[in-house]
């Protein structure tokens, strides 16, 4: 049978983000998938070499718009560490306990999305409805639902008093409930077993060999959890399991994040009956010494690195950023070979893609010797571009 | 038992029960404490130190020359304004509030100015 190639995207109903994936296809089954990113460099790494820690705080919160609390607790946790400053234990627990509240409510944003992509719309529409208990719990807090600016150098803004402990601890009942009965529509609905069982396999030699982070190497039963491997915030002090699965497949992931679920709500009613008492903060000098650090944290997508290198001044003299979703990126290409067409927005979202905080770099092609391009040059572009593939 | 509709039971419950949405301009959303919303500038407070300026993420806090002022005065447009709060907090003399207002879409840009 002839080889097709088909080109799905940057601009493609089924993506949410910009990613270029063509498919050279045999009847139904991929035989090679090729991954092009880089549609949306916003040049983030340049912006922090031009604003103070200060600054970067807020802006780092925004190179991902869900999970923005982790984001800016690596660098934050980095910058701590260039000023060998400790920080009081009541602000690294308040930090812990946003972590987490930022899992849940990341992680049942994924099971929506992933029940909305198999096409069960149903468990969506709930996941998403309870997944506001969770954010009105951070908007109480911290004032926002996303980008909730709790974090600053030396611990954190805001405290929790008792009235929002009792709050807290009743929306981890209420979502503790829900969750249950997801883990039992997930493991017992044909509707969504169908569509996950046995799709988009990743045996663990091969995450192990890729390189996978998070939820998709735990899936394949690779134990690795920042939280656990090198405990930071106060994770050292709280009790809790790193969840593996050996399907290695997305219902293996699936299983991952909801019993992630249940363990985040385990880990904040301990944070918080537990809350140590006293200062949530430490006053920190403005100006950095001069060194160098590898920051890293658990996201809920998995492992992010921040490097950070200081120069004696308020402002950092390089920031290098890597998220999970682009030590994420091989492996996917893995587990779309063999598999159908119909299966890519499933076996794509298991792995919980953010393409606008993945790219880092855009690359320009000299080559053609061309700055610019006007709509004929593109459309010529597109279509040369396009035959090479082919 | 693995059978088809394993949902069901929870969507029949959900025909009586009312809404988890909130009808916004007739009813009014419950604004948390901690919101932070349209910024306050209260100019007797402000000492003119210009940190809040200086720490501004966005460059929405600059610091101006008014001709019957001696010194420069933070001037906030909430146009570029990411309402964090850094400003707020690191004004020494409390002379900048995050108030609960939060509607304040506009066709006039000048409206956006707080002084």
């Amino acid at each position: 049978m002839a080889e097709i190639t088909i080109p799905i995207g940057p601009q493609h109903p089924a993506l949410k983000e910009p990613i270029n994936i063509t498919l050279k296809v045999e009847g139904e089954v991929i035989v090679e998938p090729i991954l092009r990113i880089g549609y949306n460099h916003r040049g983030i790494e340049k912006a922090m070499e031009a604003r103070s820690y200060i600054q970067n705080i807020y802006l780092a919160e925004r190179v991902c718009g869900i999970c923005s609390h982790v984001h800016s607790s690596t660098l934050v946790q980095g910058a701590e560490e260039l000023l060998e400053l400790e920080i009081p234990r009541r602000g690294l627990y308040i930090r812990t306990i946003f972590l987490e509240l930022e899992r849940i409510h990341s992680h049942l944003l994924w099971l929506g999305v992933a029940a909305h992509e198999v096409g069960f719309d149903t468990l969506f529409m709930y996941t998403w409805r309870d997944r506001e208990i969770v954010m009105d719990l951070l908007e109480l807090i911290s004032g926002n639902r996303v980008n909730y600016a709790m974090n600053t150098v030396g611990g954190t803004r805001r405290d929790i008093n008792d009235e929002q402990k009792k709050k807290l601890l009743k929306g981890m009942d209420a979502l503790e409930e829900r969750t249950k009965y997801y883990v039992k529509i997930a493991t017992t609905e044909p509707t969504f077993l169908k569509r996950v069982e046995g799709v988009g396999i990743l045996k663990k030699e091969v995450a192990k060999k890729l390189c996978a982070v998070g939820p998709t190497a735990r899936g394949s039963g690779l134990r690795m959890d920042i939280r656990k491997d090198d405990p930071y915030a106060a994770y050292d002090e709280i009790p809790f399991e790193a969840i593996t699965s050996d399907l290695c497949d997305v219902m293996g992931r699936t299983v991952v994040r909801v019993k992630e679920l249940l363990e985040a709500y385990k880990i904040i009613k301990y944070a918080v009956n537990n809350l140590p008492a006293g200062e949530i903060r430490k006053k920190a000098r403005r100006k950095i010494p001069e060194n160098e650090i590898l920051s890293y944290t658990e996201a809920p997508r998995g492992e992010l690195l921040y490097y950070i290198k200081s120069n004696g001044t308020e402002k950092p003299e390089r920031v290098k950023i890597r998220t999970p979703t682009l030590a994420n990126i091989p492996s996917t290409i893995e587990m779309l070979k063999g598999g159908y067409i119909a299966d890519i927005p499933i076996v794509f979202a298991a792995m919980d893609p953010c393409i606008a905080c993945m790219d880092r770099v855009i690359l320009v092609d000299k080559k053609n010797n061309e700055r610019s391009m006007n709509w004929e040059a593109l459309r010529r572009y597109g279509i040369k571009w396009y035959e090479v593939k082919r | 038992m693995k059978y088809p509709g394993a949902m069901l039971s929870e969507i029949w419950r959900h025909l009586i029960k009312k809404p988890a949405t909130v009808l916004y301009p007739l009813e009014r959303p419950q604004i948390p404490e901690n919101f932070r919303g349209k910024i306050e500038y209260y100019d007797d407070k402000c000492i003119r130190c210009g940190l809040c300026a200086r720490d501004c993420p966005s460059g929405a806090c600059t610091m101006k020359k008014f001709e019957e002022d001696k010194k420069p005065r933070p001037v906030f447009d909430l146009g570029m304004c990411l309402f964090c709060g850094q400003c707020a907090e690191v004004c020494p003399k409390d002379a900048i509030s995050l108030t609960k207002k939060f509607e304040f879409s506009t066709f006039d840009k000048s409206s956006l100015i707080v002084e």
